[in-house]
Formats: C-alpha cells, structure tokens, sequence
C-alpha cells in the first residue's frame, strides 16, 4: 500500500510543482495520473522513491516512511520500488542483459557488479524476466541496437526483475507510435497483475488511460482536481484538469 | 543456453575467448608498464624522500621574495615581446602556406606537398628545441626566443587555417563568382567572410599558448622570465624562485582568461 | 534621392571595434619597440650561418647506441606517465565534474585541474629534478602531474555531457553510489577514456623530448649535449629522429583511435 499525503515541492527555479497532494494506492490495480504537461506528474513520481527530494509531506509503503529513511535505508526502499521511464533510460552502451540486471545492482557487491558475475538466482530470473517481456534470445544485443518499443521492454524487465512492491511508471508510451503503445501498456499492465503488484502510471494520453485504468487521478498546477473511475471522467471533469480551451481545442 | 545443476542458466558478459582476450591485453599492458618501470629504475629510497625533498623546497620558496618583484618587470614585458611578435610573425607567414595546404586553395601538387612538410616540421619541434637552434644563428637573447615561438606556431596556425578553408562553403564562394566579381574581391566577400572567425580564434589561442611556452624559454636562454627563473635557480635564490613562479602562474592565468574572453567575442 | 548604407557594427557601440583595433596595434607596436634585440651579435651569428650549416650537413647518425637509449627512454617517459596520469587522472574528474560532486569539491577539483595545467612542464621539471634526482623518473613524475590535469580537465567535460537519465535509472534500482559509477557512468564514458589516453601518449612523446633539457631524462638531454658541444652534425640527426618519433607516434596514436570510435 502506497500512502502519499500533503506533498510539496517547488524547485530551486521557483517552480511550484506539487501544492499538496494527498492519496492513497491500496490493492493491487494500476492508478494513472493524467493531466497537462508541467502539472507535476513526474515530479510526483519521483518524489515516491525521492530521486526528487519533496519539500514537504509524507510518503509511506507499506507503513514505512519513506521520507524520513537515510541515504542507505532509501537505498533499501528504492529497491522495492521499480521505476519505468519515458526515455527507456537504459545504458546505451551496456547490453540487454547487463541492462536487465543492473535492476539486481541493489543486491551484489560492488566487485562482482563489476565484473559482471551475478548470483545465478539473479541469472536466471533476469532470463525469466526478458522471457516475459518478449525478448526470448535478445540478452547480448546492445540497448543501443533495438527499437523503441523493445528498450521499454528491456526497461520494464529490468523494474521487474527488482521483484518490487510498487511499479512507478512515468509516461512509458510517450517515445513510442500508437500501436507500440497499446502492446506496451498493455504488457506493463499485464505483468503487474500477474505479480500482484499496483502501479501508479503517468500518461498523458485519456483515451489510453480509459482503456486501461479502474482509477485515475487529474492532476492540474500541482494538485489532484480529479480521483475516480474512467466512467466518472466527463467533460467537466476533463475541463477542470485540462483548462476549457485547451481541451476544446483538442477535440 | 544449458541449465546447471540447479536449473539455473549461466551468462557471462563475455565469451571464455572474449574474456582470455581481455586478460592478456590487460595482463600485457601491465607486464610492460613493469618492465618499463623497472628498465627507467625507480630509486625507491629517492622517491619515498620525494614529498620531504618537495616540502623543504616548498618551505624555501615561501613566502616569496616580495622585493625582487620590480625587477621582473622587463623580463615579463620581454615574456610577452617574445610571444606576441611570434605568433604575429607565424601569423602572416602561416596565411599563404594555409592557402597552398587547402586541398579546395592550393594551386598544384608540389605547392601543397611542401606546405604539408613546413606544418609536419614545424610542428613535431617543440619551442624549446627551435629556441636551441635558432641561439646558434642569432645569439642568445629575446629575437631567438621570438623566432622560435613563430617557427613552432606556423604549423599550428597554418594546419588549423588550412581546415579553416577546407571547411568554407563552395555555393557561397560560387554565388560571388556569379555576380562576375574579380579574384580578388570573390576572395574578400566570398572566402575571408567564412575563414575569419576561424583564423581569429586559432590565432588568439595560440598566443595563450605562447605565453606559456615563453615563460620558459629563457632556460635555454633564448629570452624572458624564464632566464630570470634560471639566474635564481641556479643561484639558488628559493624565495626568488617562489616569487618567479607565482608571477608565471598568475601571467598565464591571465592570458588564459583574456584568450577566453577575446575569442568569444570573435566567434 | 539615393540613400547611404553602413554595415552595421558587430560591437554594442560603434566606436567599439576602432577602438579595439587600435588598442591591438598599439599593443603590437609596444611589442617591437621593447624587444631586447643585439644587433651585433645577431650580425654576428648570421655571418656564421654557413660555417654552422657546413658542419649540420650530412647529418651524423653513426652514434646509434646514444639514439637508441635516448629514444627508448622517452617512449618509456612517455607511456609510464601516460599510464600513472591516466590512473590519477579518472578520479580527479570525477571530483572536477559539475554533475557529479557538490559544489565545494567540483571548486576543489577545478582548482587542482586549472593549476595543474599552468605551469610549463620545463618548471615542474626542475623542481621535480631537485626531489628526486636527475633522470627519466623524474621526467615520468612531471609528465604524470600534467597528464593528471589535462587528462582530468578533458574527461570532466566529457562526464559533464553524459545523458542523466541511465543514472537516474540505476539510482531508482536503489544501487550504490559506486555501482552507479560503474553502470551508469563508466560505459557512457568509457570510450572516452580510452580515446583520450591514447592523444595523451602521443602529447607525451612530445613532451619527452624537451624536459631532458633540465635533467629530467629522454631524447632530449641528448640533443642538449650535443648542442653544447657544437656536435652539429649528430644535434641535426636527433632532430631528423625527434621529427620522425613524433609523427610515427601521431599515426599510432590516429589509427589506434580511429580503431576505439
Ligand atoms: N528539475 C527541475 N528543475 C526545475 N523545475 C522543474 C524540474 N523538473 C520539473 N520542473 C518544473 O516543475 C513543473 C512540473 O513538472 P513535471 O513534474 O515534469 O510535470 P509533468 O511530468 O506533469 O509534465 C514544471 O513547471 C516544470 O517546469
Ligand atoms: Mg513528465
């Protein structure tokens, strides 16, 4: 269970990018949060495993606090948390593999991190792991080598194979076409369900959200204007987080 | 991919041949550094007095000699003589060897392979060495210490001005052409609009360098601080010393920061 | 009535550029008029000039066991220090990175960088001669402190290029710092690394062949003798190999990089 209450935070620039949001994610289901670029979806993400540091409030999984752990016990919580990124963020350079497994790097020392000799358990789960998203056979291509639907593959495997609690997601299909999309969201999704973990997904694309979600949270100018099921997201509930023009102007 | 004994898959980064390749090339890069460490012949007893022989000389040097401080005055406006005239003198002789070592400006084969000698020589003989040679035909003295600062910048100069020109837009130089403009002005509108920030900004470059390169020609006698530094040495004036090399900090500092400053004006 | 047309000033205000222009000259003239020039003894030297050249030509290379050390040495020089700089050099920009370390360090790091690569290489020289004695190991110790620096200066600017997203990525695994290092930032900068050591080798080669003036070993001390005692001949033949070592060094150098990229 995700517990997120009164979240604040402006950066260093003067952006005001949360203003308090308050929300709990219990169960096992996907969350999205939508809402206009800038509104601080992102920056709510990364709050929860505070690779941005909130200025105020309080996060807690499964009862831990996590604002309140020190720089090791952050480390111990991050690695419950799996994290999904919008530019795949893999290492170019390393391969698929390497890129799967640096999801364990929470787990091994740092001289055989080093030369690259994970505990078989880890081996084999990170196999399991490309088995599941679809890359049977893709373990020694370079990341830099593969489409772009296949490196959020490689990315979703390697939050997988953390065996997290939690999936953070933050715009996974914003670099991909539309129907890479679908099979993408559809396969994050998926393997989250079959591992009885929930995950809270930034999108920035409703229809896509409808699709799949069974909650979604609006987010405008740094608070939560909207929190209920896709049914219950109407016009008006759209115009309060997109603005009326903007939204006018989109459909 | 076969299962061990306890299901598990095995992976490896890199193949057993991979990984004996990447051994031995480590192993080789490490067996030569040794043999050359031990061929060059560490007197470990003199290194391990290294940091005391350091800090005793440290202690020698400061606090500086504050009162010699006026008579470094004219050794450091002859430091800046020295590189100044050299790079305005490598300057102008480097603009038509530049031209020749342009493959789209130079006018035949034998022009340009000469112009590729002058830059390779000119380049591969460091100042100090060209300082050596030029204290036998002119004398010891700030002209050596000049001409040597012009001989190793030409190839610089003229290498970088070459791909300067080698770099410039035919369309443009075509569309002058078509106006039926004269050589000469298809050169003024054409070309040097192109070159010139280039041909700045290697140029200021290269008298920071030069500044730094001058502060120790004097050692071999060719002119400047450097001559100075050596007097002090071997006279061995350690707080002169300690004075002398915070000034030669201090002045390269500075021509560093206004080479800066200069060529982002220019570009 | 026809209008007239002024190409505008590059500079904030027009008088600007005049004045800079003649602020350069007048520097210029300062320049020639207070350079310390002998006439005599440049009339002097002059007049020698044939008798000088006379004795440079055929240049002597029949002296080939002193070539040979003096040339072996300043390789050694050369790839020892690259070596030791390269070692030295990786956590220095580290510390000298401006994405990477706090503010008061990346200043501390900056500053060893800057001072580092200030000093003339002839200067470190000298004082490292008087600490640990005439020889090539001293030569190696003061290629190492300038190899440091600018090895240092330029892979800093490299590290401050790389893409943070894969380092954010491996932090939100909950890795440690130093796992991030090696997964995060070590292979976006690896081929760096390589391709910058292999320059500093062939800058090196350079260098190796001056610092023997002041005692600091390789093919220089060489040339310096044999400019001291007049040898012409055998000083033109060191210089026809000082040219060939550097250019034979720069191909090596060029191919081996070519190769990394
Ligand atoms: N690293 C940062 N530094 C300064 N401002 C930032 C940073 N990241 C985001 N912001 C600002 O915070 C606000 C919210 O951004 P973000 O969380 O990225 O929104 P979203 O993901 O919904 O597009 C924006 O105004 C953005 O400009
Ligand atoms: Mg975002």
């Amino acid at each position: 269970m995700l517990e997120v209450s009164g979240l604040e935070k402006t950066y260093p620039t003067g952006d005001h990018a949360l203003r308090g949001v308050s929300f709990t994610v219990e169960g096992r289901d996907a969350v999205f949060v939508i809402g206009p670029s800038g509104a601080g979806k992102s920056t709510l993400l990364r709050c929860v495993n505070r690779l941005v540091e909130p200025d105020r409030g309080v996060v807690r999984l499964d009862g831990l606090d996590v604002t309140a752990l020190d720089t090791r016990a952050l480390r111990a919580a991050r690695r419950r948390m799996g994290m999904i990124f919008q530019e795949f963020n893999l290492v170019e350079r390393l391969t698929v593999m390497e890129n799967v497994l640096s999801g364990r790097l929470g787990y091994v020392g740092l001289w055989p991190a080093w030369r690259r000799r994970f505990p078989p358990d880890d081996v084999e789960a990170a196999y399991r792991t490309l088995a599941r998203v679809g890359l049977e056979g893709f373990e020694n291509k370079r990341a830099d080598e593969l489409s772009g639907g296949q490196r959020q593959r490689v990315g979703i495997a390697r939050a997988l194979v953390q065996r997290p609690q939690i999936l953070l997601v933050d715009e996974p299909t914003s670099s991909l076409d539309p129907r890479t999309s679908e099979t993408v969201m559809a396969l994050i999704t998926g393997l989250a369900a079959e591992d009885g973990i929930p995950a809270l997904v930034n999108i920035h694309d409703v229809p896509l959200a409808r699709a799949f979600a069974r909650r979604i949270i609006g987010l405008a100018a740094g608070r939560i204007v909207f929190d209920g099921p896709p049914a219950m997201l109407d016009e008006p509930a759209l115009e309060k987080i997109y603005g009326a023009r903007l939204h006018e102007a989109n459909a | 991919m076969g299962d061990t004994a306890v299901g598990a898959r095995v992976w490896r980064r890199y193949s057993p041949a991979q990984t004996a390749a990447r051994w031995s090339a480590e192993l080789a890069l490490a067996v030569v550094t040794a043999l050359m460490l031990w061929h060059v012949g560490v007197r470990w007893e003199y290194l391990a007095d290294a940091p005391a022989q350091v800090g005793d000389l440290l202690g020698r040097m400061l606090p500086p000699e504050w009162a010699f401080a006026g008579s470094l005055l004219h050794p450091l406006a002859q430091t800046i003589n020295i590189a100044t005239l050299g790079t305005a003198g490598a300057i102008v002789l480097s603009l038509p060897i530049a031209f020749f070592a342009a493959l789209n400006t130079t006018p035949g084969r034998v022009a340009y392979a000469l112009a590729r000698v002058v830059i390779v020589v000119s380049r591969s003989v460091d100042t100090l060495i060209w300082a050596l040679v030029f204290i036998i035909v002119v004398g010891p003295g700030s002209l050596a210490g000049t001409l040597a600062v012009a001989m190793r910048s030409i190839g610089f100069l003229a290498k970088l001005f070459a791909e300067g020109i080698e770099e410039i837009d035919r369309g443009q130089v075509e569309a002058v052409t078509a106006t039926g403009a004269s050589r000469l002005a298809t050169l003024l509108y054409g070309i040097v609009p192109q070159v010139k920030p280039v041909f700045l900004g290697v140029s200021i470059y290269r008298w920071d360098i030069n500044i730094r390169e001058s502060t120790v020609l004097g050692l071999v006698g060719a002119g400047g601080i450097g001559f100075t530094l050596n007097d002090a040495i071997l006279g061995l004036e350690w707080a002169r010393v300690g004075l002398i090399i915070l000034v030669v900090l201090a002045v390269v500092l500075l021509s560093e920061a206004v080479s800066a400053l200069a060529r982002r004006r220019v570009t | 009535m026809a209008r007239a047309w002024q190409r505008p000033s590059p500079w904030p205000h027009p008088w600007m550029g005049p004045a800079a222009w003649t602020l350069g000259l007048a520097f210029l003239a300062w320049n020639v008029v207070s350079l310390d020039v002998d006439p005599a003894r440049v009339a002097r030297g002059l007049g020698r000039l044939g008798t000088v050249l006379a004795r440079a030509v055929p240049p002597d290379f029949s002296r080939t066991g002193l070539i040979a050390s003096g040339v072996i040495e300043s390789i050694e020089i050369a790839t020892l220090s690259t070596v030791l700089g390269v070692l030295l050099g990786i956590p220095v920009a580290v510390l000298a990175a401006r994405n990477v370390v706090a503010l008061p360090v990346y200043a501390g790091g900056r500053g060893v960088v800057t001072l580092g690569r200030t000093l003339h290489e002839l200067i470190l020289a000298i004082i490292i001669v008087k600490a640990v004695g005439f020889g090539p190991l001293a030569g190696v110790l003061t290629l190492t402190v300038g190899a440091v620096a600018s090895f240092a200066k330029l892979l800093a600017e490299q590290i401050e290029t790389i893409d943070r997203g894969p380092i954010e990525a491996i932090r939100a695994t909950g890795a440690s710092r130093g796992a991030v290092l090696i997964y995060g930032v070590l292979p976006q900068v690896l081929p760096r690394i390589i391709g910058l050591s292999i320059y500093q080798w062939d800058v090196h080669l350079r260098h190796s062949t001056i610092i023997g003036i002041v005692g600091a070993g390789g093919i220089g001390a060489t040339l310096y003798n044999a400019f001291a005692r007049y040898d012409y001949d055998f000083a033109l033949a060191i210089l026809i190999i000082i040219v060939a070592i550097v250019l034979v060094g720069e191909g090596v150098s060029a191919a081996a990089r070519a190769k990394v990229q």
